[in-house]
Parts: structure tokens; sequence; C-alpha cells
């Protein structure tokens, strides 16, 4: 791989595998989990509820430490372990996350602008009016006001909310931003708003995403890539459009089914859910 | 920014005013302001020496001379409610604040380090749970001698571990939430998002607490008082009123051991009155 390489790959995730051990039994939550990112990429997680996408998350931003594998992000590997404040500064600065609920991703007790203020203050935009600029500039980068950075977050709605949540995520400005499951908690139709923005943020500034979800309608509109995850394993990864067309793995299939519209039958897809059952995460990959 | 910190400081009283309460809890809330200020003032407010006892004129019933009559060794006892309220309430506001103080760094650091550190910290806890906090101040004074000081150190102690447990709780609860997450992903340091972001959250419910715990540290200290074990005389204090008065209420009257005690029966229920209404609001708060 040369350097020109190195730096327009974004994130190499390789061989990554977690595993929790409650008593003798070990469940394993994420196993060989391998992709790479390119900047300006969107790449979609996707599975159902206890596949691994959100261990995967966690992973990614150093909320939990894998058991095996290796997270590159700009060709620099993440440490394991941070200590110090150049060493937290930099991790930060190399993966933020947009948590999934937007009522308790913000502090309460601050308003949303000095919620930004202190991540740039952190990140060492010491002149005051520079931050005030720049707090004012991510703002509107959201479509956010002064009305909405003077407020507290329980005074905004769950859409203006998560959108404080990706300005302050992208405040730090990192490399990768991870959703995690950023838009199941908004309406519809606020969904499609924060789903265009993230598009935009995407564009303008080179960022990579990775989008964790189990809505497959939400991932083909934001990523060009999708990898389904079932049981910690992967499934298939391919580009989105192609997953969507002409789904390989029965999982997706399944996945695909399981969208409610008019001619949707929950029952057969129960049904096809069990016969599925866990013998399908040994054929995949 | 110095508005923005005015606003943090403001915002915990203006929450108050807002809350308002019933008329219960705003009767016991003028109380406490009541005997706050008359502690703060008490040298301008006692009309005499509580110290000076006139012989001659012991247990004189209430009149314009002594609105509260006199107690055995003549002392006012009016004068000695109002001077006596300074002891009275410093003890206990001295037991509250070093027992909060030591239990939220003892809770705080359970929580946030979690693991060994947490059931290790929960057992030491749960040994000093075992010991009354009156026994313990009657040990402390046994070793240390009599007076203020002894018994304030060892409730101290004996009242940490309330405080402890409930802010341990408090923040395990608030630690799950993802805003904590987000401010370490974003490279705050774990001191920082534990102290200056996570405590002011919890802070109202466990300032609730605390001043529970007001109105029986109150009632323990006056309890050892009471028991020639506390204050000693001729410092006025309420417990110590209620000792001296042990004969009066053998010879019938009892006045002036009777106004001392209402005074301690009406703190302590209207700290625990404000307290629990308080705490009780603030659980279910935010939306």
């Amino acid at each position: 791989m040369t350097v020109d390489d190195h730096a327009r790959t974004l994130l190499q995730v390789c061989g990554l595998r977690k595993a929790y051990r409650t008593g003798k039994t070990e469940v394993v939550a994420v196993d060989d989990l391998s992709f790479s990112l390119r900047a300006g990429g969107a790449l979609g997680i996707v599975g159902e509820s206890g596949s691994g996408k959100t261990t995967t998350a966690r992973m990614l931003i150093g909320l939990e430490r894998p058991d095996a594998g290796q997270i590159l992000v700009q060709g620099e590997p993440l440490a394991p372990t941070v200590r110090g404040r150049a060493a937290r500064l930099a991790r930060a600065k190399a993966v933020q996350i947009v948590f999934q609920d937007p009522y308790l991703s913000l502090d309460g007790r601050i308003t949303v602008g000095a919620t930004i203020d202190g991540a740039l203050r952190l990140h060492g935009l010491a002149d005051p009016a520079a931050r005030t600029a720049r707090t004012r500039e991510l703002l509107a980068q959201v479509g956010l006001g002064e009305r909405e950075a003077a407020a507290l977050p329980r005074k905004l709605s769950g859409g203006q909310r998560q959108r404080a949540a990706i300005a302050r995520a992208l405040a730090v400005e990192p490399a990768v931003l991870v959703l995690d499951e950023a838009v199941s908690a908004l309406d519809v139709s606020v969904q499609a708003q924060v789903l265009n923005l993230l598009s935009d943020i995407r564009r303008d500034t080179g960022i990579g995403l990775v989008f964790v979800s189990h809505d497959l309608a939400v991932v083909r509109y934001v990523c060009d890539e999708a990898l389904v995850l079932y049981r910690g394993r992967t499934m298939e990864h391919r580009p989105v459009a192609e997953l969507l067309s002409d789904p390989g793995h029965p999982y997706t299939q399944l996945l695909l089914a399981s969208v409610p519209r008019p001619d949707w039958d929950p029952d057969s897809i129960s049904r096809r859910r069990r016969e599925l059952g866990p013998a399908a995460a040994g054929g995949g990959a | 920014m110095s508005a923005q910190m005015a606003g943090v400081t403001r915002k915990p009283i203006a929450k108050l005013r807002s809350m308002g309460g019933g008329w219960l809890e705003k009767v016991c809330l003028g109380l406490l302001v009541l005997f706050v200020l008359v502690a703060l003032f008490a040298p301008w407010l006692s009309p005499q020496d509580p110290t000076y006892g006139e012989l001659g004129t012991g247990l004189v019933g209430p009149g314009a001379d002594h609105w509260l009559g006199t107690d055995q060794g003549g002392h006012d006892t009016f004068s000695a409610l109002i001077e006596g309220s300074r002891t009275s309430l410093a003890g206990p506001l001295l037991v509250v604040l070093v027992s909060t103080v030591a239990g939220i760094a003892i809770g705080l650091f359970a929580a946030w380090r979690g693991g060994w550190v947490d059931t290790v910290l929960g057992r030491l806890l749960d040994v000093v749970f075992a010991f009354p906090a009156l026994l313990v101040a009657i040990l402390a004074v046994a070793v240390f001698g009599k007076g203020m000081t002894a018994p304030v150190i060892a409730m101290s102690v004996a009242y940490m571990p309330y405080t402890a447990r409930l802010v341990r709780g408090l923040a395990m609860q608030e630690q799950a939430r993802p805003y904590i997450a987000a401010y370490r992903v974003q490279g705050h340091s774990a001191l920082y998002v534990a102290v200056r972001r996570l405590l002011p959250n919890i802070g109202p419910t466990v300032l609730a607490q605390s001043s529970v715990n007001f109105g029986y540290a109150l009632l323990d200290l006056a309890a050892l008082s009471f028991l020639g074990l506390g204050v000693q005389a001729p410092t006025p204090d309420w417990g110590a009123m209620i000792n001296q008065s042990q004969a009066a209420v053998l010879r019938g009257q009892p006045l002036s051991a009777v106004v001392p005690a209402v005074a301690v029966v009406v703190v302590v229920v209207a700290f625990n009155i404000v307290g629990e209404n308080v705490g009780d609001r603030l659980a279910g708060r935010k939306t």
C-alpha cells in the first residue's frame, strides 16, 4: 500500500473481535470484522438488535476494548488505552459519535451553544471571540440558529437536539463520524432532514461516515456500501444498490422483507427468522 | 463567559422558586430562614445575657422581664433560646458539610472506578453503617473528651455513608447516559467529567438528602448535649438547656425545658419536610 493510499483511507478495521463473558458462557458480540473507509465515504453497518453493531460503534470510539484486531485511523493504530491529555485529544480527533437517543446525549444543564463552546475550548481554540464565531458557524452548518444556541436541550425538539449532537461531534473535526442509530428516534420527516444534512456534511467536509442502523431505507439513502452483520459475523459487504437489488444472503433477504410495505407479512417473516437460526451465522462472510 | 457563569449559579435558586411547593413546605422554609437569621444576629437579638443567672428570680413564669420565664438558675430562657440557636445549628451544619463533601468524594469515586474499587468501598461503607451515629459520638467523647469537636467529627464520619451511597447510586445511573460518554469521547478527562459535568446533574438530589441529614444531626447533637456529653454550660445550647431544666420539670415548672425542646422539634421537622419534598420533586425531574 502506498503512502497516498494511506492518506485516502480514513479508517481501516482488521479482524476485530469482542466477546462478553458472563460466568462460564461467552457471547461473541463481534467476530472477525474487517472493513475500510475512504475519505468522503459512507459505510452502513446493518443488522437487527444484538447483531453487534453497537459494540462495533463503541469499539470505534474507544468505549470498548477489542479482544483482537486493529483499528487504523489515517494509517495510525488507535491505542487500546489512552493516557494523558494529548492522547485523549488525538483519539477524539480520530473518531466522534452521534448517539441514538437525542434526549439523553446532551447535557441537560448546559445550553447547546455552551456545549459546543466547551468542545472547541478543549481542542485548543483559546480565543473566546473565535470560539463564538466557530460555534455559530457549526450550528449554522446543521441548520440551527442563535435561538437554539441559547436554549437548553429540553427546550428543543428531537430533531434539533440530534442536529446539536452532530454539531458537537463536528466541533472536534474528527476524521470519521460514527452514527449509532442516529435517526432511529426521530420521526420520518425529521429523519429525512437529518439524513440530507449528513449527506451535505459528507460532501462538504470529506469526513468519513460509519452509519450503524437497523433501517435499510436509511442506509440506502446515505451510504455507498453496506455491511450486513448477523450475530457478530459479516454476512455481506457490498455496494448498497447492489445489496438491495440482489441480496445474496438469506439474512439480508429477510431484513429487506422485514421493512413494512403493502404486501408485508409479519407472520411469514417471523417464521423465516426462526428457520434461519444460528446455522446461518456459520455459513456467512 | 461571565454571563454564562452567572446563569449557572443563579439557576438553582430560580428553580427552587419556580418549584414552589405546598403551603406546608413554604411555612417550613420560612421557619428555617427565620432560625438561620436569629442564629446569625443572636447577640443583637437576645434581650439579656443568657449566661447571667440571677438566683433570686429562678423559675419565674413568662412576663415582661422574662418573656419565656427563667430556669432554675435564673437564666432568661428566651435569651438562651436565641443564643443557643448558634451552637445548636452550627454543629449540625459542620456535620452535614463534612459528611456531604466526604460522601460525594467517596460515592463518585466508587461509581466512576467501578469494579473491585466499588465493591471494597461498598463493604467499608457497610461497616460504618453498622454503627449508630450517637454511639460513635459517645465513643468519641469518651476518647477525646467533652465538647463540640469530638461529637461533630464522629458524626461526620457516621453520616458520610448515607451521602456516599446516594451519590454512588445516582452517579451510576447518570453515568449510563450517553451525554457522559459523549464528554469522554470528546477527550475530556475522567476527573473533569465526573466533577464538573456529572456532579452538578445529581447535585440537587444530594442537597435534598443533606438537608434531611441536617435534621437528624441536630437531633443527635441535642441528645448528646442533653446527656451532658456535648456542649458544656455556660455555653447556651438547646440540648444543654433541656439537660439543665430536668430539676425544673420535676418541680412542675417545665417551661424552660419545653421551649428548647419545641425549637429542636420545629427545626428537625422543618428540615425533613423541606428536604424530602425537594428530593421527591427532583426525583421526577428532567424530560
